[in-house]
């Protein structure tokens, strides 16, 4: 039998590329998305969601979730990172059934429950969006190292919301397992999706 | 407004440069051609994004510098970008269409922030959208209303 270190040799040529991952404790999911598996803490999340319930982290135990800031009032990127998203889950077909999209606003100030229910609905129905106090949008978005702010206004009071593009995903215990930016390609996210959602898939 | 267009400025650059050569005044929308102009439409008041591919078939560059509607009450030429992982929208004077070449308004580049529509838009409407160039000529185009999850203009879509 081969010595345990040489199966972890390519491991620590990804580690010295900048890829973060997991170590050589199981065999790792072949995962195409960049891994950040033991490098962010779990989902955990105190809001309220587009039907106005209070949820938490612990609501999504069980599905793999797939998170995103955004706002409603973001015409562009926020509308095709969803689209995008949509078009995976539905690549994904019956198993999409064991995801979510939570869509997180980082504009409390114009985001209310039932705009945000229209917002998610006509992307996806597995999409969720979450809202809560400014305090607690902050405290999620640094949990993940992502970050918003919102940008000086015009006369009339619109304004927009400089955001992180990350898209975070968990797996079905809520461990953070993937980063992927809006730019990753459609197959490697497929891909990705369906090997977490084959794992475990009675919660 | 319509734009007054010969038909036959559009056959080629070769009879372009002929009738420019012979004294036809031609303006910036002249030369410009919108394809795959289509609306993203978002629900409730919120406001949407226009996208549309222009093509040049002058010789000299000419330059958008936004749109008008009477559908909506606010346009504004925007670009989005990312860098260091931030998404950010910006507003941006003009967007050049290169000379023989082309100038494409996507998802998460330039686009037209259609903002207070004056009547609900729906998907599957026809939106007129007023071009406008810096030499003050503008190109009327019909933009696809098309929903929230599409990702392209769709069927090939040509406005005039
Ligand atoms: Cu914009």
């Amino acid at each position: 039998m081969k010595p345990r270190y040489l199966l972890c040799l390519p491991l620590l040529l990804l580690l010295a590329m900048g890829a973060l991952l997991g170590g050589c404790r199981s065999e790792p999911l072949p995962l195409r998305l960049t891994n950040i598996s033991g490098h962010m803490p779990d989902l955990d999340f105190k809001l309220t969601d587009d039907n106005g319930k209070a949820v938490t982290g612990a609501d999504y135990r069980g599905k793999v979730v797939l998170l995103y800031f955004g706002y409603t009032h973001c015409p562009d990127v926020c509308p095709l990172t969803l689209a995008q998203l949509h078009v995976v889950m539905q690549r994904l077909g019956p198993l999409a059934d064991g995801a979510r999209i939570l869509f997180v606003s980082v504009d409390p100030a114009r985001d209310t429950p039932a705009i945000m229910h229209a917002y998610v609905n006509a992307f996806d129905k597995r999409a969720v969006g979450l809202v809560g106090s400014a305090r607690a949008v902050e405290a999620l978005s640094k949990r993940y190292r992502s970050a918003f702010t919102r940008e000086p206004g015009d006369a009339d009071g619109n304004y927009e919301v400089s955001h992180s593009s990350a898209i975070y995903i968990f797996d079905r215990e809520g461990k953070a397992r993937l980063l992927a930016t809006p730019s990753a390609s459609q197959d490697d996210l497929v891909h990705d999706l369906h090997l977490l959602l084959d794992t475990g898939a009675t919660p | 407004m319509k734009p007054t267009r010969r038909p036959f400025l559009n056959a080629g650059l070769l009879l372009a440069g002929l009738l420019l050569a012979g004294g036809v005044q031609a303006t910036a929308a002249d030369h410009v051609h919108a394809s795959d102009a289509w609306i993203r439409v978002l629900p409730g008041a919120l406001p949407a994004g226009a996208y549309v591919t222009l093509h040049n078939d002058s010789a000299q560059p000419v330059a958008l510098t936004g749109a008008t509607s009477t559908a909506y009450a606010e346009v504004m030429l925007h670009h989005s970008s990312t860098a260091g992982g931030m998404s950010r929208m910006s507003m941006v004077d003009t967007l050049t269409v290169p000379a023989h070449g082309e100038a494409v308004l996507a998802p998460a580049g330039y686009h037209l922030m259609l903002m207070k529509a004056k009547t609900p838009v729906k998907p599957g409407d026809t939106v007129k959208l007023t071009l406008k160039f810096s030499d003050g000529s503008t190109l009327a185009t019909d933009f696809a209303a098309r929903p929230a999850n599409a990702i392209d203009a769709g069927e090939p879509h040509a406005g005039h």
